[in-house]
């Protein structure tokens, strides 16, 4: 059976539609992305596998129960880190973890064990009786990290877990939760860095406009909606559209940017030499490795929709 | 009967789970309740109707005398006055913590996204806070209580039967108030709440006896949920039982239960999209 089971699922708020229909399944141990642009449906997919938010249609099953029906139930054995902090300001850090492990009926004692663990499992065991207002906005993630391991969850859904870290805090976070990931915790996750679902995912999709429009593991994701390697061309910022049409044929994509032209190509050095073989003269050039980005930008486009 | 048999126990744990859930949303303000300086906020609550006794009770008493009681016995006009500054102070201390309070959390901090990803309910939530806001009224009105048996007002085994009475004006208002600030919209809406409560405060049979005012406005009066509560605890004060009492007793459990219930239901809707 699959944790988290979704058929034809839809949310809609009056009548703009933010889910439109998705299907998903989590398999139990698994770390499982959304990825897609704001506004994509990410957040209130989460929100409903959160059993906070009623599907308007579709079929959902977690853990095999029904959302509406045994919520309770259902989120006795979540971990969730919404997007926004949520947190209790009024109260300590400590507090902040014990209060809550109280909402799952766990003892006093255990409650206040597990949450000084989980403070130093995130690295603010110092700040345990600190107030959490004037936590900064890393820290303050982090404890809402903490806070959602606090009835030790089987499924644990994340939201943007390292949105607003610095570097040193997402590699912890990442770390934590790699560490979860073996102990056999399930992660859902969204995110809009793609080396943090490069990292972190087993498996994932990405969503458009409340739709799925791929699902794959990320590598597997490269491999059909990318090259291996991409070249970027710079040759100053006029005339690109003239260029690109000299580079016809080269690699076996094109895509002109605003600053630069993007050769998607099998092998990248060849590719180069095919350039310099048609006489063009780039001021720059630089040849990667292709990346989950180049997978995101194409399926989901390179503008702006809201 | 296996059925029935199994279901009565489950339905039972239900409950018991529900209210531990309900007691841990106490819990959350009993913590906060905790750190210095909160204490200071509910001062406040307690002064305001002892400084009404004191000057209406004593002072305009002094002028009027003696009122009588439903039972035909008469007594000095404080004895009328102070049940009916402790049911409205109960009135008062339950709505401002259910209201207000509710409202802030509810819109403000959006205390309770958190608490609803946890396995407690909506429902849960509306009982977890009016058991709070209850507890704080209970604490005003017990010490209100302290101080009539103090100033011979009323008799310990009065006193001691108010306390419960009291404590049921503060859960009905509680109830109504939770409700009220599911339909809130915005600070300014809580101007309009202040000046309905003030009317209730005036005409619920406080500082006169219904019976004294015209028939239709009595009849009004006698609709509004204060005009129970004080004729509830006026009798428990001044040792009068009728039958009637029961009614006022109804009158207030009904206004609980069906508050509370509907509270949960729209905190439900605004908080679970
Ligand atoms: N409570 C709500 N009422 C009305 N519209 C909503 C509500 N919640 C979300 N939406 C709309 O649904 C759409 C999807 O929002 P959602 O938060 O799921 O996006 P997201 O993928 O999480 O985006 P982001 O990356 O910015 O977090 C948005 O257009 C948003 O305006
Ligand atoms: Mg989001």
């Amino acid at each position: 059976m699959s944790l988290i089971e979704a058929q034809g699922l839809v949310k809609r708020f009056g009548d703009f539609t933010a889910v439109d229909g998705i299907d998903v399944r989590v398999e139990a141990g698994e770390a499982f992305g959304f990825l897609g642009p704001n506004g994509a449906g990410k957040s209130s997919t989460m929100r409903m596998v959160g059993c906070v938010s009623p599907p308007t249609d579709g079929q959902l099953r977690i853990f095999g129960m029904d959302p509406v029906r045994d919520g309770p139930a259902i989120r006795s054995r979540l971990g969730v880190c919404p997007q926004q902090d949520s947190l209790d300001l009024e109260l300590t850090c400590l507090e902040n973890l014990t209060v809550y492990a109280r909402y799952f009926g766990i003892p006093r004692k255990v409650a206040r064990e597990r949450a000084r663990e989980l403070l130093d499992f995130v690295q603010l065991g110092d700040r345990a009786d600190s107030p959490v207002e004037p936590l900064s906005g890393g820290m303050k993630r982090r404890l809402v990290i903490a806070r959602a391991l606090i009835n030790e969850p089987e499924i644990v859904l994340l939201d943007e877990p390292t949105t607003g870290l610095d570097p040193q805090a997402r590699h912890l976070v990442w770390e934590r939760l790699f560490r979860l990931k073996q102990r056999g915790v399930t992660l859902v996750l969204t995110t809009h860095y793609m080396d943090e679902a490069e990292q972190l995912c087993d498996r994932l999709v990405v969503m458009d406009a409340g739709k799925i429009v791929a699902e794959d593991a990320p590598r597997a994701l490269i491999e059909r909606y990318s090259t291996r390697e991409v070249v970027e061309l710079r040759f100053g910022l006029d005339g690109l559209d003239t260029y690109a049409d000299k580079l016809a044929g080269v690699g076996e994509r094109l895509e002109v940017l605003p600053d630069r032209i993007l050769l998607y190509a099998a092998d990248g050095d060849d590719a180069v030499a095919q350039v310099h073989g048609r006489g063009l003269t780039p001021s720059s050039v630089l040849v990667r490795r292709s990346t989950l980005e180049d997978v995101f930008l194409h399926l989901t486009g390179r503008t702006l929709v809201d | 009967m296996v059925t029935t048999a199994l279901a009565l126990p489950r339905a039972a744990r239900r409950i018991d789970e529900g209210l531990r859930r309900s007691l841990a949303v106490t819990g959350r303000n009993a913590t906060l309740a905790r750190h210095l300086g909160y204490w200071w906020l509910l001062a406040s609550g307690f002064f305001e109707p002892l400084l009404y006794l004191l000057s209406i009770g004593f002072g305009v008493g002094a002028l009027v005398g003696e009122l009588p009681l439903p039972d035909g016995r008469t007594v000095p006009y404080a004895e009328f006055v102070a049940p009916a500054m402790l049911a409205s102070s109960a009135m008062n201390g339950a709505i401002a913590e259910s209201t207000m309070n509710l409202f802030a959390k509810m819109k403000h901090m959006r205390l309770y996204d958190a608490v609803l990803a946890t396995p407690v309910t909506p429902v849960e939530v509306a009982v977890g806070e009016l058991i709070w806001a209850t507890v704080r009224g209970g604490m005003y009105c017990a010490a209100f209580l302290v101080i009539m048996v103090a100033m011979g007002l009323t008799t310990v085994w009065g006193a001691l039967l108010a306390f419960p009475a009291t404590l049921l004006v503060c859960f009905a208002f509680g109830g109504a108030g939770m409700l009220l600030a599911t339909f809130m919209k915005g600070w300014q809406d809580f101007d309009y709440l202040m000046a309905a409560q003030f009317a209730l405060f005036l005409f619920s049979g406080t500082f006169a006896p219904v019976d004294s005012f015209p028939t239709v406005a009595r009849w009004l009066m006698e609709l509004t949920p204060l005009y129970h509560g004080v004729e509830l605890v006026r009798a428990a004060t001044t040792g009068t039982f009728q039958w009637v009492l029961l009614w006022h007793l109804a009158y207030l459990v009904a206004l609980l239960v069906v508050t509370l219930r509907f509270a949960g239901r729209r905190m439900g809707g605004l908080l679970l999209k």
